[in-house]
């Protein structure tokens, strides 16, 4: 084996698969993630996101397709502490205190970060003698991350870490998370909540039913959401002179209220103010949940999403705790 | 983004023995933790020893014409045996513990070698089955309720210690088998049993009745028996007979609870 790799390719896909019986969980993922890259795995609930991990994480064994990681086998890149992952529940002993959990990981692997600093970077210090069974979730998850940290691994995957944290602790581990990630540390992380991805990602996989559907940056993400909204004011506005207006996709009309979405809404806000009476003319972006049903829900719910307006429409963007289902 | 480059040359994969001091010591506290287990082991054997001792006095208290050894340390050796048998079968049924709480999973993404898993599993097993049988020792030895050549303490010892680690390989398949909840609350009814029909509360069992043909198969039976036979020795040197079917018990069941360990724990370790 070489000592040293030039591959600049964290994790490499290559039409990955995998059925469990006759149900397909992951169905032809080619991903290809850099190193230095904070990518979020975004997707519902059963899209194939912890089955693929699972399979980076040679945990599962692909029904077809390859896996690499910095060029190796999953295996082998544990082996030398290249890679860890923070999983979402489990994996730790309920008799043990924090510290006893690190420094017998740590003892697990041949180099390793100095268990001080890492309990310090993990935020773990100060509950480092409390056994692990009366810690928080929100505790836990930070023994986890203190876990991952040990080995000083060129890459860390987690698996929704914030799974059951309340928002100020969430806030703090992705603070955590991110502070880690500056030192160059490639990180990939699964999640449902679309905030998540939006805020912390410098790159957003959208999968569902076991494939990518969308990849890009959170912005290019968004902008898939087919453009922006428009609202305004125009007293007496009708249905019919709403949808005359070139570009514009769906209306909605509340009293004196109008709201379209459309993709060039440049060019709908210009004819709405120069052609029309319309007034107190606002253009917003639509939030990346509604990018992400438009992109992975199916096609009725897509559609049946929509025009929103009034009734159950969230303010824009969304708020903190939106989870799709 | 650049790209950097891995030197795998400062990322070397561990290269050290089976035994790690640091997890063995954890390991070991983490079972001395352990209120439930700890009475079992430590608190049980030396309490029942000294009940039954105190009641076995003059006459009773003689093996037979001849032997060193006094009634009490035939019991000592029992109560040891017990106390070692439980505490290497909890240690191997702690994997079941792992198993549950995702531990297992979690080990699997270090470099930790399965096999190296179990081997440390084997000799925190080890280790607990010596405070087992040394607090019983130290405990019979001290109130001198128990007396016999000091070659024989040697031997029982280390009868009761290899043949306990048999047991250990119990509760590594028993650990694998079961689902956490029930493995600890069956394993030590199961061993309550077994106990009884190895003769560890009664002395030994006489083959000739139906009863003990089916007791001399069951597999603490034969450790019991060669544990005990060190305490036969007389003073003209000469040790009580010495039955070979007690080793192919013993063996039998040794390769039949490790056989069973393999297969649970293969079928455990196994990527799907």
């Amino acid at each position: 084996m070489l000592d040293v790799m030039t591959t600049s390719t964290a994790i490499e896909l290559t039409a990955l698969t995998k059925s469990f019986g006759s149900v397909h969980a992951v169905q032809g993922i080619d991903l290809s993630i850099g190193q230095g890259e904070v990518v979020a795995f975004l997707g519902p609930n059963g899209a194939g996101k912890t089955t693929t991990i699972d399979m980076i994480l040679g945990l599962a064994q692909p029904s077809s397709g390859t896996v690499a990681v910095f060029g190796l086998e999953p295996g082998d890149a544990i082996a030398h502490g290249l890679v860890s992952a923070v999983m979402q529940t489990g994996g730790l002993l309920k008799d043990l205190t924090v510290k006893e959990t690190i420094r017998y990981t740590a003892a697990l692997f041949a180099a390793t970060r100095p268990i001080e600093e890492v309990m310090e970077t993990a935020g773990v210090t100060e509950i480092a003698n409390r056994r692990v069974g009366k810690c928080s979730g929100g505790e836990q998850q930070r023994v986890r991350f203190a876990m991952a940290l040990v080995s000083d691994p060129e890459l860390i995957i987690l698996d929704e870490p914030t799974t059951g944290m309340d928002v100020a602790t969430r806030r703090a581990f992705w603070d955590s998370i991110r502070a880690d990630a500056e030192r160059g540390r490639t990180v990939l992380f699964a999640t449902h909540y679309l905030e998540e991805a939006d805020a912390y990602a410098d790159r957003i996989v959208f999968v569902r039913h076991g494939r990518v559907v969308a990849d890009g940056t959170p912005a290019e993400i968004k902008a898939l959401g087919s453009g922006r909204a428009i609202r305004a004011t125009w007293e007496g506005v009708t249905r019919e002179e709403l949808r005359g207006i070139p570009g514009v996709d769906t209306v909605d009309i509340r009293g004196d209220q109008l709201l379209v979405h459309a993709k060039d809404s440049d060019a709908v806000a210009r004819f709405l103010l120069t052609s029309t009476p319309a007034h107190d003319l606002e253009v917003v972006a639509r939030g990346i949940e509604d990018a992400f049903v438009a992109l992975t829900g199916d096609e009725a719910e897509a559609s049946a999403a929509l025009p929103a307006f009034g009734d159950d429409t969230p303010d824009l963007p969304t708020t903190e705790n939106s989870e799709v289902r | 983004m650049s790209a950097p480059t891995i030197d795998l040359s400062t990322r070397p994969r561990p290269n050290r023995g089976l035994l790690d001091l640091t997890v063995l010591g954890i390991e070991l506290r983490r079972v001395l933790r352990n209120r439930r287990t700890m009475i079992f082991m430590v608190v049980f054997p030396p309490v029942m020893f000294l009940f039954i001792s105190a009641q076995i006095t003059g006459k009773d208290d003689v093996m037979g014409p001849g032997i060193i050894a006094n009634v009490g340390a035939y019991v000592m050796v029992s109560m040891a045996l017990y106390g070692a048998v439980l505490a290497t079968t909890s240690a191997g049924a702690s994997v079941s513990i792992e198993r549950a709480s995702g531990w297992s999973r979690q080990l699997r993404l270090t470099p930790l070698n399965p096999v190296a898993y179990i081997a440390m599993k084997m000799i925190s097993a080890l280790v607990l089955g010596a405070i087992a049988t040394g607090v019983t020792f130290i405990v019979a030895s001290a109130t001198g309720h128990a007396h016999m050549a000091a070659r024989s303490w040697v031997e029982c010892a280390l009868i009761i210690l290899v043949g306990a680690l048999v047991f250990a390989a119990f509760g590594l398949f028993m650990g694998y088998l079961l689902p956490s909840d029930n493995a600890m609350q069956f394993i030590g009814p199961v061993l309550a049993i077994l106990s009884i029909f190895g003769g560890i509360f009664t002395g030994p069992i006489s083959t000739d009745s139906l009863y003990g043909k089916i007791a001399e198969m069951t597999p603490i039976y034969g450790f019991s028996a060669i544990a005990h036979w060190p305490t036969t020795l007389t003073t003209s040197g000469t040790y009580g007979t010495f039955k070979f079917s007690w080793v192919v018990n013993l063996v039998v069941w040794a390769a039949l609870f490790v056989a069973g360990a393999v297969w649970r724990f293969r079928k455990d370790t196994a990527r799907v």
